[in-house]
């Protein structure tokens, strides 16, 4: 049987100790076995950042991209075959700045990949600048007086952008963790789940006693029904997105997939691709 | 008679001039002669004017005509912008709603006719193109009965009135024409024509068929003039074969769509024109750097930036060929007809998985849009090549745990063997960052010098059987040698027989492939000529630069150069070059 461990490669990764990043390895390597994936079922498309290179840490297909198109990507690999699992993950940086475009759109679009976002409020790999979701105030190498930009608010504009499977989470939470990425792999489309995961160099505000001290679990939220897509947006700006949990999932809608004329069940990378006499001569006709 | 003609259909955009210039073009291909037909139009969609040129001959012609024999004007600026194209014996019928004015009688006949006014009478105002028609057919000698197909193909669907109402609409027209030409009726009759069946379709069509001929079966695209014709003939004919066109967000996210689809072992194009390849460019380096296979076509246009979006330009060259940093192994397609566009375009998806590097199909506006006659395509020439992909994994040999397969394994020819995801023992690493074998990450000197090594070498075995199209470079001693690329092989080929007539010896070279350039096959044909004109539509000579970069012997180029939107025509090149030689 596989378990997590037939997940594990044997790359030593280049995080800092103490990174919230090696949390989130570990849910995705417990979450594929869970799922009763095999390593070569699965391939893990990233980006560029500390985060992007968790494509080479995990033991199965990866794809170590370019900065903010780890989404386009892994499309591209859903769609050529559909059989393959694909996780698409990256940092804040990479997703909500240079690849927001694309994230609003993997969002409306909800081909059936999920996208892990390792969310540090600041820039690692570069040491130590602003982030599109570091708060306003925020101290930093390109902000010394304090960012005067206000921070995104990333859940909410999956919601309003049609979000499917909008999620989030917190790196030391193994177990929750574990069991939202399970959820987004099983989910039919679209799925995002924005995990806190700190940065222990240059972040020294959103630390873990920080979030531990501000975010509210929605399991402890009375009545809370992730199914309630207007209480998933109350819920987040009562408290500034700063929350763990399901937060929002749409079953009803089906995934691009199911939605594309012409598109079948069996993977598009093992079909034929010749063409007979025929259909040919029957395109050139068109012409005549 | 005569053995070829020119007519043209201009009028404001939106009122249906296209469609006038297609079914006169449909009507004439169908009887044999040979067509060429260029649109003039702007960045809109309602009003300015538009004009649609359409050459009509007997035999094969690929370029705009010098001169003009027919104009169909539907209001006075199409008069006014191109009635100094006409020559002596040239006929003017325009529309008599808007009281037509002849600015030169001394060149080409006035004929008035009401075109909207007949329409109306018989239903609709919408039919005065087929009143034009019906005027155009008295010019011709050609019986009405000849466009009865292509109204019946075209208007079918909505009934057989509307057919009968459209073809009365075309012998309104030969009616009022008849009155109004007397005996100059049939003065531009055409020979007869083969009558042979043969294909008439625009660059884009041909490069469209030829990626699903291809087996390409995955389009992300994002829209821009002049490329968008591929995608959308795509979408209507990839579902038949279980494949799909996605229109994206951006050029970025079709390329790098692009790049997953076909490292998940689909062949996946995108198109674009100068503008989208520059934003491009990062994933083009990705895919030569991880050795992705890549087709990507760009459809030059007027630049730089919006530049001149609907206007004829080959300006695109250096950034196609070395537009990416850092150094990749690339090829770069250079069709000049749509039926080499049409071959190219199954070849590429050929070299990118066979070199595992992004190819480039470079068209030109002209050649994309662009409307021709080409000779039926031919199914037994369509041969699909993947390469080292392996496809059978009984072939690899047991990983030991936690080993990663050899994806980037240094070979001889460069080549490695390629294994696709989902692949039992095939696991491995990608990655643009410097990697080993087995894609895992590397900063070893000793390793990046084998692998940056290994990827320059793959293009030393790239070999096309026609890099240089020499077909016209028959001299082997030449006063002149004729190199240019993409559409304006049509207009060198006239200009060459021009020159000849005059007792110059010509050779004419067409560069197919732009890179990695075919010095060898080049540069024997310039060691034999005494001039060498290199003709492109740019202003900075950019192939003459990359001739001299290749092959040298600077000082017999001549750059002939346009750079003003428009095609070059035949006289132009036939003076430029009478003058260097």
């Amino acid at each position: 049987m596989v378990t997590f461990k037939d997940f594990r490669n044997n790359v030593k990764p280049n995080w800092c100790p103490g990174c919230g990043d090696f949390s989130v390895q570990a849910a995705i390597q417990r979450a594929s076995a869970n799922v009763g994936l095999i390593p070569e079922e699965l391939a893990v498309i990233s980006g560029i950042g500390c985060s992007g290179r968790i494509s080479g840490y995990i033991n199965s297909y990866g794809f170590h991209s370019i900065h903010g198109r780890a989404l386009p990507l892994a499309q591209g690999v859903k769609m050529a075959n559909r059989e393959l699992t694909v996780i698409a993950s990256g940092g804040d940086g990479d997703g909500f700045a240079i690849g927001l475009g694309h994230t609003i759109h993997a969002i409306r679009r909800n081909i059936d990949i999920t996208y892990i976002v390792m969310d540090n409020q600041i820039y690692g790999l570069t040491k130590g600048q602003t982030s599109p979701r570091s708060a306003a105030g925020f101290k930093t190498k390109s902000t010394p007086q304090g960012s005067i930009e206000p921070s995104l608010a990333p859940m909410e504009m999956a919601l309003t952008a049609g979000g499917t499977f909008v999620a989030q989470s917190f790196s030391t939470d193994l177990k929750e963790l574990t069991a939202l990425i399970e959820a987004g792999l099983k989910h039919k489309g679209f799925s995002l789940i924005n995990v806190f995961s700190p940065c222990v160099t240059y972040n020294k505000v959103n630390t873990y006693d920080w979030f531990k001290e501000n975010l509210t679990k929605l399991s402890d939220i009375e009545g809370y029904d992730p199914h309630n897509r207007e209480q998933a947006m109350s819920t987040l700006m009562q408290h500034d997105g700063l929350v763990t949990g399901l937060i929002y999932q749409n079953t009803e809608q089906p995934s691009y997939q199911e939605l594309v004329t012409g598109y079948k069940k069996e993977a598009l990378s093992k079909q034929d691709l010749g063409m007979d006499q025929e259909d040919f001569d029957r395109l050139v006709k068109e012409f005549m | 008679m005569i053995s070829q003609l020119s007519w043209k259909v201009g009028g404001q955009q939106g009122e249906g001039i296209e469609s006038t210039g297609e079914i006169f073009s449909m009507a004439m291909n169908r009887l044999g002669y040979y067509l060429y037909g260029y649109r003039h139009f702007s960045s809109r969609i309602k009003g300015g004017h538009t004009n649609n040129k359409i050459r009509v001959s007997t035999k094969q012609i690929r370029s705009v005509s010098d001169d003009l024999d027919i104009l169909v004007a539907f209001d006075q600026e199409t008069i006014d912008v191109n009635y100094q194209e006409l020559h002596n014996n040239g006929i003017i019928i325009a529309d008599a709603k808007f009281k037509p004015v002849n600015p030169d009688d001394s060149r080409a006949g006035l004929y008035i006719v009401p075109f909207t006014e007949a329409a109306a009478e018989l239903g609709t105002s919408l039919m005065k193109n087929m009143v034009a028609v019906g005027a155009t057919c008295v010019i011709m000698n050609l019986p009405i009965s000849v466009f009865r197909d292509v109204v019946e193909e075209i208007f079918g669907r909505k009934g057989a009135m509307v057919v009968e109402k459209n073809m009365e609409a075309i012998q309104k027209g030969y009616e009022l024409m008849t009155e109004l030409l007397g005996d100059k009726a049939g003065s531009l009759e055409l020979d007869q024509a083969d009558g042979k069946q043969r294909m008439f379709m625009i660059g884009n069509d041909a490069i469209a068929l030829g990626a699903l001929a291809g087996g390409a079966r995955f389009m992300p695209a994002y829209p821009i003039t002049p490329a968008s014709e591929i995608m959308e003939y795509l979408i209507k004919k990839l579902p038949a074969v279980g494949g799909t066109v996605i229109q994206t967000e951006d050029e970025i996210a079709a390329a790098t769509m692009a790049i997953g689809s076909n490292y998940a072992g689909v062949r996946a194009l995108t198109a674009s024109a100068g503008p989208g390849l520059s934003l491009m460019m990062e994933a083009i380096g990705l895919s030569g750097m991880t050795e992705q296979p890549l087709v990507i076509v760009d459809t030059q246009r007027g630049g730089p930036s919006t530049g001149l979006p609907t206007k004829q330009e080959q300006s695109d060259l250096m950034q196609m060929i070395y537009g990416t940093h850092g150094e990749i192994p690339k090829i770069v397609l250079a069709p000049s007809t749509a039926e080499e566009a049409f071959y190219d375009t199954i070849e590429a998806f050929n070299l990118a998985e066979e070199y595992q590097c992004p190819v480039i199909i470079l068209s030109d506006l002209q050649l994309s849009l662009g409307k021709q006659t080409v000779e039926p395509l031919d199914h037994s020439k369509i041969n699909i090549k993947r390469g080292k992909l392996v496809k059978n994994e009984q072939e690899l040999a047991e990983l030991e745990s936690k080993e990663y397969f050899k994806r980037y394994e240094v070979t001889e020819d460069g080549i490695s063997p390629r294994v696709l995801p989902g692949t039992k023992n095939g696991i491995h690493h990608v990655t643009g960052v410097e990697h080993d074998e087995t894609g895992k990450p590397s900063e070893s000197a000793l390793n990046r010098q084998m692998q940056m090594d290994k990827r320059m070498r793959k293009l030393d075995s790239v070999k096309l059987s026609n890099a240089i199209d020499a077909a016209n470079a028959l001299h082997e001693e030449a006063d002149l040698l004729l190199v240019g690329f993409n559409s304006t092989r049509g207009v060198l080929e006239e200009a060459l027989t021009r020159l000849e007539e005059e007792g110059l010896k010509v050779n004419h070279a067409h560069v197919r492939l732009l890179h990695p350039f075919p010095t060898g096959e080049l540069s024997p044909l310039m060691e034999k000529a005494k001039h060498v004109a290199v003709v492109e539509h740019n202003a900075t000579g950019q192939l003459a630069s990359i001739i001299k970069m290749n092959v040298g012997m600077p000082q017999k180029i001549h750059s002939v150069k346009k750079y003003d939107g428009n095609p070059f025509l035949p006289h132009e090149i036939h003076t430029i070059c009478k003058e260097l030689v």
